[in-house]
């Protein structure tokens, strides 16, 4: 068979359509998002479809599961959290098709609020664990986790880590399974966890866990490799590959089954070797088990080995003192490169009005937590998927109690609000709360990289869809009297809207739509120039904290053509008139109108 | 044969993991095991991103290693500097000259440094200096940049040549293909 250079989230995708799995649902989440962007080539054989949470994602797999289909779902290390009550009901119902969890952690927290090592969850839901250390093994082990599953009536984790799942290497693809025919069978004793079904369930589950002990004491991919050394390496994922590097005549364990932990493998390794240095991302998992397999063993784990950041080659010698990781030449006056917000981004206007305003917003998570960051500035807490709200009504109503009050915003994007971010505003409505709640509606999902959503009008498979408008939701459904909608890009009207509502003493709702810039991309847009004789190098532009606008030689803005989309919002900063459009091709960018934007992403 | 690593690094949206991708594929072609990291979502809004290609007849780690770095691909000058304690002694060095002031710089907040190229000097085996935004932008297009880099590296590497005509040719979309091939060859060809 063809041999392809894969990223880890391509490898599963592909194990997915290879192990006959024909249901696929996810949230996107940094790293785990290309996993359904790459089921979709696959379209034919397996349906697939974004959840509004990871929560829902995992439940709808687990209804596909019921039907004897084999199903998958996929998120990231924090949506696992969002998704942990149907996790822990899943492993006391079990499968009737195969039901494959994929969490992607971010040991090193590129792109997340933490570092949890969700293998905890699998101990703690007590269902078995595995873990790739490449693409090869990320794709086999997707094959894998169908056939324990439907052999040991579980559900399976999978555990990604930023490194598998975005690096590429080389995968052989094989054949596809012939997947089962699905067909809805009831079985009330299993599947509907009433405490007295549930105890007996707690039992089966008690059961299995024995059973799958001893299979990962023979699972062919805990492979032990021998060595030239008494010395021993125990590793799980990426880690693995970071031993091979440092400890070339050592005796290998390496565990793609972590969970539930090999005991006897490991105790006939233990007793090849002298002592064992355990390699392992993030937090003593297998080496606890370790620990207590081989408690005579000399043990080398955590106590040297970081539990902070991903590991290397480099972070593994450093550890055990045999390289210096000082840099050889300073850094110091390399100024950082941070991201930013878009050039053109549609939340800029309003962020920069904040900032005037001399408000600081309680945050979400999305491109917009950008907004927190110098020059703008304008957000102060960023918490997790949906809190901009729960925890502003918090500081909201502790302060009442105590005859205070200070500006309340919370900023939330589209995205993120149909995810959990519904359930705060309720709570906002029910305890009459009087926040003003900022959503900020760019039609899409965009810090993933524009993935649809329920307002975008398009499903993952790029179908339309009905979209849910997020105005007549709050307004009509919830019953906010005071919800508004207003364009990204009217600096004065975002500003005048925001004084108003956040003087009322009641809840209200502004939705702040314009569509991401980058979906714009297929026009050329007349870019802005500044007029240099009016220019007073005031500076208010630079506030703005936008790509396209710097300070040339003599101190004045300049605008780079290139980066510049044309939104306009810097013209209307400017007390001077300073800034103007550099042509009239026709078209400005912000006379397009919100009505007349085709929803969707990848446009 | 010792695995060589080879780090590419710029800015988002310079068109590094394609370039990376790019590379990576010619070098499976050529009969090596290849490993290839990224980074994507919160680094790519305007951030340094960092793609690491690693080859050899054995790979383990995706990632390079500090001080055995064998290549250094810079998009952009800064981006050079900031990755340089990778760089194995006799490294090789291949920058894009171009500057891309980060944020803090151009809201005056912080200072680009003057002296990227004279640091560099001092660091690398071997320093080249391409415009390669402005011979890309010369064949029609300054997205081409990415590929007339490769073209640079493509000419300190030990592979056929053919092979990556072969490569560019296979995934580049039809209308892009003569653009990056005349965008490879420009940096292929390029005498400092």
């Amino acid at each position: 068979m063809a041999k392809e250079l894969l990223s880890g989230n391509e490898a599963i995708a592909r194990g997915a359509y290879e192990a006959g799995i024909t249901f696929a649902s996810a949230y996107p989440g940094t790293p785990s998002t290309e996993i359904l962007e790459n089921i979709i080539r696959y379209k034919e054989d397996i349906y697939s479809q974004w959840g509004a949470n990871e929560k829902t994602a995992m439940e709808e797999a687990l209804g596909a599961s019921f039907t004897g289909a084999r199903a998958l779902a996929a998120m990231k290390h924090v949506g696992l959290n969002v998704a942990a009550d149907p996790l822990f009901s899943a492993s006391y119902i079990g499968v009737t098709g195969a039901l494959v969890i994929i969490s992607a952690d971010d040991p090193g927290m590129h792109s997340s609020q933490n570092e949890q090592d969700n293998r905890h969850y699998a101990v703690a839901a007590k269902l078995p664990v595995l873990e790739p250390a490449d693409s090869q093994e990320a794709k086999d082990m997707v094959v894998e986790a169908v056939k324990i599953s439907e052999m040991f009536d579980t559900p399976v984790m999978i555990r990604m880590t930023t490194r598998t799942s975005h690096s590429r290497s080389a995968v052989e693809l094989g054949e596809r399974q012939a997947p089962p025919v699905p067909e809805y069978k009831s079985d009330f004793a299993k599947r509907n966890l009433l405490p007295g079904n549930a105890r007996k369930r707690h039992a089966a589950v008690e059961e299995r866990l024995k059973k799958l002990a001893v299979f990962s004491d023979g699972f062919a991919y805990n492979v032990m490799l021998k060595g030239k050394e008494r010395v021993g390496v125990l590793a799980s994922g990426v880690s693995y590959q970071y031993g091979r590097e440092v400890f070339p005549d050592a005796w290998f364990l390496k565990l793609a089954l972590p969970y539930p932990f090999p005991v006897k493998l490991f105790q006939r390794f233990a007793s090849m070797v002298d002592k064992i240095y355990v390699l392992e991302e993030n937090d003593p998992i297998i080496e606890t088990f370790a620990r207590l397999a081989a408690p005579q063993k000399e043990i080398i784990g955590k106590d040297v080995f970081p539990l902070l950041g991903e590991l290397s080659q480099d972070v593994v010698r450093a550890s055990l003192g045999l390289k210096d990781l000082t840099p050889r030449h300073s850094l110091d006056g390399v100024p950082g490169r941070p991201p930013s917000l878009c050039a053109g981004c549609p939340h800029t206007a309003f962020f920069f009005d904040l900032g005037v305003l001399k408000v600081k917003s309680r945050g979400d998570i999305g491109c917009y937590t950008l907004g927190a960051l110098r020059p703008l500035s304008a957000m102060d807490t960023c918490v997790d998927m949906g809190a901009s709200i729960t925890v502003q009504l918090g500081i909201e109503k502790a302060l009442e109690k105590a005859g205070k009050s200070v500006p309340q915003v919370a900023v939330i994007g589209d995205s993120t609000f149909f995810h959990s971010g519904i359930t705060g505003l309720v709570d906002v409505i029910y305890n009459q709360g009087k926040s003003t709640v900022i959503i900020l509606d760019n039609s899409i999902t965009a810090m993933t990289g524009h993935q649809e959503n329920p307002g975008s009008g398009k499903t993952l498979l790029g179908q339309e869809a009905r979209k849910v408008d997020i105005l007549k939701l709050v307004r009509d459904g919830l019953g906010i009297e005071h919800a508004y909608e207003v364009d990204g890009y009217e600096v004065k009207a975002i500003r005048e809207l925001l004084k108003r509502e956040m003087a009322r003493p009641e809840p209200s709702v502004i939705v702040v739509r314009r569509p991401c810039v980058l979906l714009y991309r297929k026009a050329k847009w007349s870019p802005m120039a500044v007029d240099k004789e009016k220019c007073t190098s005031c500076k208010v532009c630079l506030r703005l904290g936008c790509p396209a606008i710097s300070s040339d030689a003599d101190n004045k803005s300049l605008i780079n053509e290139a980066l510049c989309t044309g939104c306009g919002v810097c013209a209307q900063v400017c007390a001077f008139k300073a800034i103007h459009f550099v042509d009239d091709r026709g078209l400005h960018i912000n006379s397009i109108t919100l009505e007349s934007f085709a929803g969707g992403g990848k446009r | 044969m010792k695995t060589k690593s080879i780090l590419i690094c710029g800015v988002g949206g310079q068109g590094i993991l394609t370039a990376s991708d790019l590379l990576s594929d010619v070098l499976l072609e050529a009969g090596y095991q290849v490993k290839k990291s990224e980074v994507h979502g919160m680094s790519q809004r305007g951030g340094d991103v960092i793609s690491t290609v690693r080859y050899g007849d054995q790979v383990f780690s995706p990632l390079p290693a500090l001080r055995e770095t064998d290549y250094i691909l810079a998009f952009e000058k800064l981006e050079a500097l900031r990755n340089i304690n990778y760089l194995s002694d006799k490294g090789i060095v291949l920058v894009n000259d171009f500057e891309w002031q980060p944020l803090p710089v151009a809201a005056g907040l912080e200072k680009y440094p003057q002296d990227v190229v004279a640091q560099l000097k001092k660091l690398a085996g071997e320093l080249v200096l391409i415009p390669a935004t402005r011979l890309a932008g010369e064949l029609g297009n300054d997205k081409a940049s990415n590929v007339v880099l490769i073209g640079l590296l493509a000419s300190r590497m030990d592979i056929d040549k053919k092979l990556w005509l072969e490569v560019i040719r296979r995934k580049v979309p039809p209308r892009f293909i003569d653009l990056n091939l005349a965008a490879f060859e420009s940096g292929f060809q390029f005498k400092a």
